[in-house]
C-alpha cells in the first residue's frame, strides 16, 4: 500500500462550463517512488497539468470538481485532508516549480529575502535562514552568491531565475518536486544546464520528481518512466526506453514520429541572382548593439533558417527587413531596390511581396474579426489585387490550400485551436501572393505534432508557389528538414552561415556545436551520445 | 486549457437585428433597461408639448402636497412642489432638457476625447505632447470655474451648457483612449496589419478602436450621471439652466431647502437620475458582451436555453 511515495488512483477531474461538463482528466492512475523521475507527457489540452494541480490543491472549485479517485502520499489520501493539513504538506513535502519564474517571483523583494522567508515561515531563525539561503544559491550555481542574494528577480537571466526557483523549492527539502514545463521558456543551452542541475540535486537529496512537459527530448533527458496523456486520458506508460522503442498506442507513435529532425535534408542547388541581398545591417537600442552588421543572400524559392538564442537579434532582423523598425545602417536589396530607403508609397506596394507570419497566432489575429474579414483585409488594403465579387471564392480557396474548410470563414479566431489559427495566419499572408514570407518563430508556440504539420504546409507552399522563406527559430532540429541554408546568430552577429548539411554535419564554430549538443533528441541512445558530447564541451 | 473548438458546421446565421434582439432578450436586466430608456426618450420628445402647461401652473393651495394622494388625478401621485406644481408632470417635462444636455455633453466629449486620444496615441511624440498638455491645462482648472467663466461670457443656453460640460470631461476620454492605444498598438495583430501595408487610419479605426470601445462606453455611461449633477450644480450657481426651464438636477436643488419636511421634492427627480444611469449601465454592460465575439456565446447560450 504505502510502498510508493505518491500514488494517484483513478483520478477524475471535471470542469463545469457553460458548454457543459468537461472531463479534464478521466480516471488516471500513476505513481512515483523516492529517487525516481516520472515524466507526464502530453500536448496542450491533454490535461497533463491538471493532475499535478490536484496534488497541490490548486484547482479552483468550482468550476472544477474532483469527481473520483484518491491521491496517496505515503499511504494517506490528500483529498480527504483538511485545508490546514494540506498547507503543511505543500512546500514542506511537495514543492513545485513553474514554467515562467518571473511571474512566480515577487518583483519588489530581493531574491535573498524571498528564500529566507520560505525558511523562516517554517520555523527557522533568521541567522540559520541566511546561511541556508546562501548555501542553496551556491548549490544551484548562481555566480557570486553573496551578492546575488541582495539582487531583485529582474536582474537575473531566465535560466538563473529558474535556478532560484529551484533553490526556493528545495529550501524545505521536499520529498517530491513537481516541475511544470520548467524549461519551456528557456534557451536550449540553458535548458540542458537546468535539467542537469535538477538531475544532480535529485541524486543528492533522493527526492522524487514529476516533470510535466510536451517535449519528448526533455523526457528522454531526465525521466526514468513516462506516462503519455491525450485528451484527459492516460494512453501509455512505461520506462522511457520501452515507450520510445516500442510505443503501443497510436497517439504515442504519432508523437514520436512528429519529432523534428529525422527527414531528408534539402540540397540547395539554385544558382543565379539572389532575391534578397542583405549587407551590413546594424541596429542599436541606446547603447545596446542588437545587430552588429548582418549580411546574407536569399535565393528565390529557398528557405533560410535563422537560428539563435534569445538576445541574438534574430527577431530584430525580421522586424527591420519588414520595416517595422528602422535600421541604423546597411542595405537590403530586394530585386535591385534598397528596402531601407523606400518612400512610404513604394513601401506600400512592396508590402505585397513581403509578408510575415508571427509567433503566436492568438495575438496576431484580431479577435474581433471573422476569418473572412481577416483574410480579405489584404484586398481591402490593396484593392487592385482582386475585385470584391471574387473575394469569397478566393478566401475559400486559400482556406482549402492551408488545410481548413471553406465554412470556417464565418468563425472568429478563438473558435479554433492553436494550429488552425496559425494556418489562418498563413492564409492571410498568402492572400497578397507574396514572394517572401518571414516566419518569426512561427511554430514555436505549437504542439509538436502540429508543428510538423505546419512545417510540411510551409514546405509545400514553397515548392508549389516558389515562395522564399526566412524562418526564424531558437531550436536547431526544427529547421533541419525544412531549411536550405542555415544562419546561426549570437549576440547580434552571424556565427555561421552555410547549407543545412554543412551546418548540421560539419559545424565549424564552437557555438554551433554547443547548440547542436544542447538540443534534446527523443531517442534515448542518441541522447546519451549527445550528453557525452556536452560533458566533453563543459570540461 | 486552450479554447474549445466546435467542430459541428455552423448553422445559417440569422440576420443581425434578430440576432441582437435575441441576445437582448437573453439578458432580462438589459432588456428592461432598454425599454426604460426608450420610454424616457419618448417622454423627452412628447413631454413638453403634452404636459408643458400643467407643469408650470402654480397652485398655492397645493403647496408641498405629499405623494400617494390617490383622491386627486394621477398627475398628482408624486406630490407637488413648493409652488403646488405636480411633480410627475415636471419630471416628464424636464426629461427633454436633462437628456439633451447630458447626452449632448457626453457624446461631444466622448467623440472629441476619443479622436484626440487616438491621434495622441498613434502619432509623433510632438503631437502627443501638445495634445496631452492641452488635456493637462483643462484638468488643472476646476471644471466649475471654467463653466462659470465661459457661461458668463457666452450667456447661458442649452447649447453652451452642453459645450462647457463637454469640454471639462474631454480629458477623461482622452487619457483613457491614449493609454489603451499605447498598449494595443504594440499587439501582434496591429503589427500584422502594418506588415500588410494598412494605413494608420485603417489601423486606428478598424483594429484599435473596436478594442477600446467597450471601455469608452462604460466610461460614458458613468459620466452621464456626473454630467446631470454638474448641470444641476451650475443651475444652483445661477449660470446653468434657469427657471422656468426645468431639469432633473435643477429640481433636486430646488427641493434641497425643503428636504426636512418635504423629501419628495428632491426624491423623485433623484430617482429618475438613478434609474436612467442604472439603465445605461446595464445596457452598456450588455453591449460589451454582445459586441465581443469571444464573449457573445454567453448571451446566445442563455437565449437558447430560455427558449
Amino acid at each position: 500500500m504505502a510502498d510508493h511515495l505518491l500514488e494517484v488512483r483513478n483520478l477524475s477531474v471535471e470542469f463545469h462550463t457553460a458548454m457543459g461538463t468537461v472531463k479534464a482528466v478521466d480516471s488516471i492512475s500513476y505513481h512515483v517512488d523516492r529517487g525516481e523521475t516520472l515524466a507526464i507527457l502530453g500536448e496542450s489540452g491533454s490535461g497533463k497539468s491538471v493532475s499535478s494541480s490536484a496534488i497541490m490543491n490548486l484547482i479552483d472549485m468550482p468550476p472544477g470538481r474532483i469527481s473520483s479517485g484518491e491521491i496517496l502520499l505515503d499511504g494517506a489520501d490528500l483529498l480527504r485532508m483538511s485545508a490546514e493539513q494540506r498547507r503543511q504538506i505543500n512546500g514542506k513535502r511537495i514543492a513545485m516549480i513553474f514554467q515562467d519564474p518571473l511571474s512566480h517571483l515577487n518583483p519588489v523583494y530581493t531574491v535573498g529575502w524571498q528564500i529566507r522567508e520560505t525558511l523562516t515561515a517554517h520555523g527557522k531563525s533568521s541567522a540559520e535562514a541566511q546561511t541556508e539561503a546562501l548555501r542553496l544559491v551556491t548549490r544551484v550555481g548562481i555566480p557570486d552568491p553573496e551578492h546575488a542574494l541582495k539582487k531583485y528577480p529582474h536582474q537575473f537571466s531566465g535560466g538563473q531565475r529558474q535556478r532560484i526557483m529551484i533553490a526556493m523549492a528545495l529550501a524545505l527539502r521536499p520529498d517530491l518536486l513537481i516541475a511544470d514545463e520548467p524549461t519551456t521558456a528557456l534557451d536550449v543551452t540553458v535548458q540542458a544546464e537546468v535539467l542537469a542541475l535538477l538531475k544532480e540535486l535529485q541524486r543528492e537529496t533522493g527526492m522524487a520528481v514529476i516533470i510535466i512537459t510536451h517535449d519528448l527530448g526533455v523526457v528522454t533527458e531526465i525521466a526514468d518512466r513516462v506516462v503519455v496523456m491525450e485528451k484527459g486520458a492516460l494512453v501509455e506508460s512505461g520506462t522511457v526506453r520501452e515507450v520510445y522503442k516500442s510505443p503501443q498506442h497510436p497517439y504515442t507513435r504519432k508523437l514520436i514520429a512528429a519529432a523534428p529532425g529525422k527527414g531528408e535534408m534539402h540540397e540547395p542547388h539554385s544558382k543565379g541572382e539572389p532575391a534578397l541581398s542583405v549587407r551590413d545591417v546594424r541596429k542599436a537600442y541606446g547603447g545596446f548593439q542588437a545587430l552588429k552588421g548582418i549580411s546574407f543572400d536569399l535565393m528565390p524559392g529557398e528557405t533560410l533558417a535563422v537560428v539563435g538564442e534569445s538576445g541574438s537579434g534574430k527577431s530584430t532582423l525580421a522586424r527591420i527587413l519588414l520595416r517595422l523598425d528602422e535600421p541604423d545602417g546597411g542595405s537590403a536589396l530586394w530585386k535591385g531596390r534598397d528596402l531601407f530607403t523606400l518612400a512610404p508609397a513604394e513601401l506600400y506596394k512592396l508590402r505585397r511581396d513581403l509578408q510575415m507570419v508571427f509567433q503566436d497566432p492568438t495575438q496576431s489575429l484580431n479577435p474581433r474579426m471573422t476569418v473572412y474579414q481577416l483574410i480579405s483585409e489584404a484586398w481591402v488594403i490593396h484593392p487592385d489585387i482582386l475585385p470584391r465579387p471574387k473575394w469569397r471564392e478566393k478566401v475559400a480557396e486559400l482556406l482549402v490550400q492551408v488545410g481548413l474548410s471553406p465554412d470556417h470563414m464565418k468563425r472568429y479566431p478563438h473558435q479554433f485551436s492553436g494550429g488552425q489559427r496559425q494556418r489562418i495566419a498563413i492564409a492571410r499572408a498568402l492572400a497578397l501572393e507574396p514572394q517572401l514570407i518571414v516566419c518569426d518563430e512561427a511554430v514555436s508556440a505549437l504542439d509538436v505534432s502540429i508543428q510538423a504539420q505546419v512545417i510540411a504546409l510551409l514546405d509545400r507552399l514553397r515548392k508549389e508557389m516558389g515562395i522564399a522563406f526566412i524562418f526564424i527559430a531558437h531550436d536547431l532540429p526544427v529547421v533541419r528538414d525544412f531549411a536550405d541554408h542555415v544562419m546561426v546568430m549570437q549576440k547580434g552577429e552571424v556565427v555561421e552561415l552555410g547549407t543545412v548539411r554543412e551546418v548540421f554535419e560539419a559545424p565549424q564554430q564552437e557555438y554551433t556545436r554547443a547548440l547542436l549538443a544542447a538540443s534534446l533528441d527523443p531517442d534515448p541512445d542518441v541522447q546519451a551520445a549527445l550528453r557525452a558530447a556536452r560533458m566533453e564541451h563543459a570540461s | 486549457m486552450t479554447a474549445h473548438t466546435t467542430e459541428s458546421p455552423i448553422a445559417e446565421e440569422p440576420g443581425v437585428i434578430r440576432r441582437f434582439g435575441r441576445m437582448l432578450l437573453a439578458d432580462k436586466f438589459a432588456f428592461c433597461a432598454a425599454i426604460f430608456l426608450i420610454v424616457m426618450i419618448l417622454l423627452a420628445i412628447v413631454g413638453p408639448s403634452w404636459f408643458g402647461d400643467i407643469a408650470i401652473k402654480q397652485n398655492l393651495r397645493g403647496r408641498n402636497l405629499p405623494p400617494f394622494d390617490w383622491e386627486r388625478g394621477w398627475i398628482w401621485w408624486m406630490g407637488a412642489d413648493a409652488l403646488g406644481r405636480p411633480l410627475l408632470a415636471r419630471i416628464i417635462v424636464a426629461t427633454q432638457n436633462t437628456l439633451m444636455v447630458a447626452a449632448g455633453a457626453v457624446v461631444i466629449s466622448a467623440v472629441v476625447g476619443t479622436v484626440l486620444g487616438l491621434i495622441a496615441g498613434f502619432s509623433s511624440p510632438r503631437v502627443n505632447q501638445v495634445i496631452m498638455r492641452l488635456a493637462d491645462v483643462i484638468m488643472s482648472f476646476p471644471s466649475l470655474l471654467i463653466a462659470v467663466i465661459v457661461l458668463y461670457l457666452l450667456g447661458s443656453s442649452i447649447l453652451n451648457l452642453m459645450l462647457v460640460l463637454a469640454i471639462t470631461r474631454i480629458p477623461v476620454y482622452l487619457r483613457t483612449t491614449r493609454a489603451e492605444v499605447l498598449e494595443i498598438r504594440e499587439r501582434m495583430f496591429v503589427q500584422a496589419a502594418r506588415v500588410m501595408g494598412a494605413s494608420s487610419k485603417r489601423i486606428l479605426f478598424r483594429h484599435i478602436l473596436p478594442v477600446v470601445f467597450p471601455t469608452l462606453t462604460t466610461l460614458a455611461t458613468l459620466d452621464f450621471a456626473y454630467v446631470m449633477l454638474a448641470e444641476s450644480a451650475l443651475s444652483f450657481l445661477g449660470i446653468g439652466i434657469q427657471p422656468p426651464e426645468i431639469t432633473w438636477g435643477l429640481m433636486i436643488s430646488q427641493g434641497r431647502q425643503y428636504l426636512t419636511n418635504a423629501w419628495w421634492l428632491s426624491f423623485w427627480p433623484g430617482l429618475a437620475i438613478i434609474l436612467t444611469t442604472m439603465s445605461l449601465n446595464l445596457l452598456s454592460n450588455w453591449m460589451r458582451i454582445a459586441f465581443d465575439p469571444v464573449q457573445r456565446w454567453r448571451l446566445e447560450m442563455r437565449g437558447s436555453t430560455n427558449g
